[in-house]
């Protein structure tokens, strides 16, 4: 195993026991993703077939937030006992650390949807007029374009004042292409019409994975060590 | 500088009146928007300033970030001549071109961006590129405004709507949002280093605007377009009109970001000053 490889795998190992154990950042993003589902549920009280037409867009908003209370603690972690500081001046490449970061991000988000999933089934009443197998790529693909840009920007927003206000600040306009990928894939799929498809999406989402994480890469090192 | 700004406000002044009487009395009336598409001298001519000055912010990042760095540089420098080179042949080789554009317009795009980012290479120094992109992202988000505030009041009486999400007028709103950010960024950075954070959003920003567009103009076209009047021709008595607004703006725009960027420069050296005396006079200093 090379060494920046053997550096991510550590780090994400220990980011991983670290939240076995605590379980900060899992419980508050259920707990914040379970109450935009209810609260969304009592406002709208949508019936089976409107449901359907707002499932995506509240699926993906109720994520997206909940993924913000991670990304907030990714970094902030690192803050106690100057840990971060220490990783600056080890010779070990910077792109090490921000990969495992941001896969311990994408392995956490990917539990709270994995859970969230069949409650907004359940109180949604949502079954797939489309082929339902496609969510899956959409769903890995959308986590991960979230993840690897709320990734850096949380590192960015390390170094200024309210810097949990700050994130979504800097994540937001840059993720809408995303996320009206994520929304209208999601919308296409549930609907089902067959006129339409959502094999556009999903490569405009592999799209914007494939810019932003070699933009992330490409500039991670510099903003790491932006003191 | 002191005779020179003056004279270039004057100049600017008669030049801004000058298109306004253009815009207002001379410019023929629309035949079926009637005086309400006078607002258009005024909306395309901020649009284009705004879009061209988040341009230079855009240049000025990318020179500021990869300036840190000697091989980036060199990259930097052969990739912007290749998109010169391949604009300038592109346009000619592709057939056929997007409608509205000919192989002409592509070539000198492609041009003016090789002479943008060399020209900014050459003259401004590391620490001038960071207050180039400063200057020209506050006064961007000022002008984007104009477009974003002058957009429904002309669309109101001519689609009967203020607001559509049709692919410009989305894509304006999320650059308008981006920069807005980038500004909120600098302003709350406690880094020593906000110029390198804010240079990294502005790539980000950069990265950003092609897939936004992209990705509302997939999702508004499977939707009935709304009543758009895109395409046709202008009167050329309108674009001459338009043409000497537009210079209008660009003489303010440039004038602003002058005397802003001059204002910057001056900050930063007194705060420079003061700090190496404090340095050097470690007593004699406390304030």
């Amino acid at each position: 195993m090379s060494a920046p490889a053997g550096i991510t795998l550590v780090t994400l190992t220990k980011d991983i026991r670290l939240e076995w154990r605590s379980k900060d950042a899992i419980n508050s993003m259920l707990f914040f993703a379970l109450l935009v589902v209810v609260v969304f549920s009592f406002s709208f009280d949508p019936n089976a077939e409107e449901s359907r037409l707002i499932a995506g867009g509240l699926i993906w908003v109720a994520f997206l937030f909940a993924a913000v209370v991670a990304l907030n603690q990714t970094w902030a972690r690192e803050l106690r006992n100057q840990v971060l500081d220490a990783y600056r001046v080890s010779p070990a490449p910077a792109n090490a650390l921000f990969l495992a970061k941001a896969v311990g991000n994408f392995i956490f988000v990917a539990i709270l949807e994995a859970l969230m999933t069949p409650l907004f089934i359940m109180f949604y009443k949502l079954r797939a007029l489309g082929p339902a197998w496609q969510l899956l790529p959409v769903a890995i693909l959308g986590t991960w374009a979230i993840v690897v840009n709320g990734t850096f920007f949380a590192a960015m927003s390390l170094r200024t004042r309210s810097r949990e206000i700050m994130l979504p600040l800097l994540l937001f306009p840059i993720t809408l292409p995303a996320l009206i990928s994520l929304v209208e894939a999601t919308t296409t799929i549930l609907l089902g019409d067959p006129s339409t498809s959502a094999k556009f999406w999903i490569v405009l989402l592999a799209t914007y994975d494939v810019v932003f994480t070699t933009g992330c890469l490409a500039l991670f090192e510099t903003v790491l060590h932006a003191e | 500088m002191k005779k020179t700004f003056p004279i270039l406000g004057l100049l600017t002044a008669a030049l801004l009146s000058y298109a306004l009487y253009e815009a207002v009395v001379v410019a023929p009336r629309e035949q079926t928007m009637g005086d309400v598409q006078r607002i258009f001298y005024y909306h395309v001519p901020s649009a284009w300033t705004a879009f061209l000055l988040f341009f230079i912010n855009f240049v000025a990042s990318v020179q500021y970030l990869v300036r840190r760095n000697p091989p980036a540089d060199k990259i930097a420098n052969w990739v912007v001549i290749a998109i010169g080179v391949l604009t300038c042949v592109g346009g000619y080789v592709i057939k056929p071109l997007p409608q509205g554009m000919y192989p002409s317009s592509v070539a000198t795009t492609g041009l003016a961006i090789v002479g943008i980012y060399f020209l900014i290479r050459k003259y401004f120094s590391d620490q001038e590129t960071d207050i180039l992109a400063l200057t020209t992202a506050e006064v961007g988000v000022v002008f984007c405004t104009v477009v974003l505030v002058t957009g429904p009041l002309w669309a109101r009486p001519v689609w009967g709507i203020w607001w559509t999400w049709d692919v410009r007028l989305t894509s304006t709103l999320v650059l308008w949002l981006i920069y807005v950010s980038y500004l909120v960024l600098r302003r709350f950075s406690t880094s020593g280093q906000t110029p390198v954070l804010a240079a990294a959003l502005a790539v980000f920003g950069a990265l950003d605007v092609p897939l936004v567009y992209f990705s509302i103009w997939f999702f508004r076209t499977q939707h009935p377009q709304p009543v758009i009047g895109g395409g046709g021709s202008i009167d050329p008595r309108m674009l001459h009109v338009l043409l000497i607004n537009w210079l209008a703006f660009l003489c303010f725009a440039f004038l602003v970001c002058w005397s802003r960027y001059r204002l910057e420069r001056l900050q930063r050296d007194v705060e420079e000053t003061l700090a190496l005396e404090a340095l050097l006079e470690p007593r004699s200093n406390v304030r």
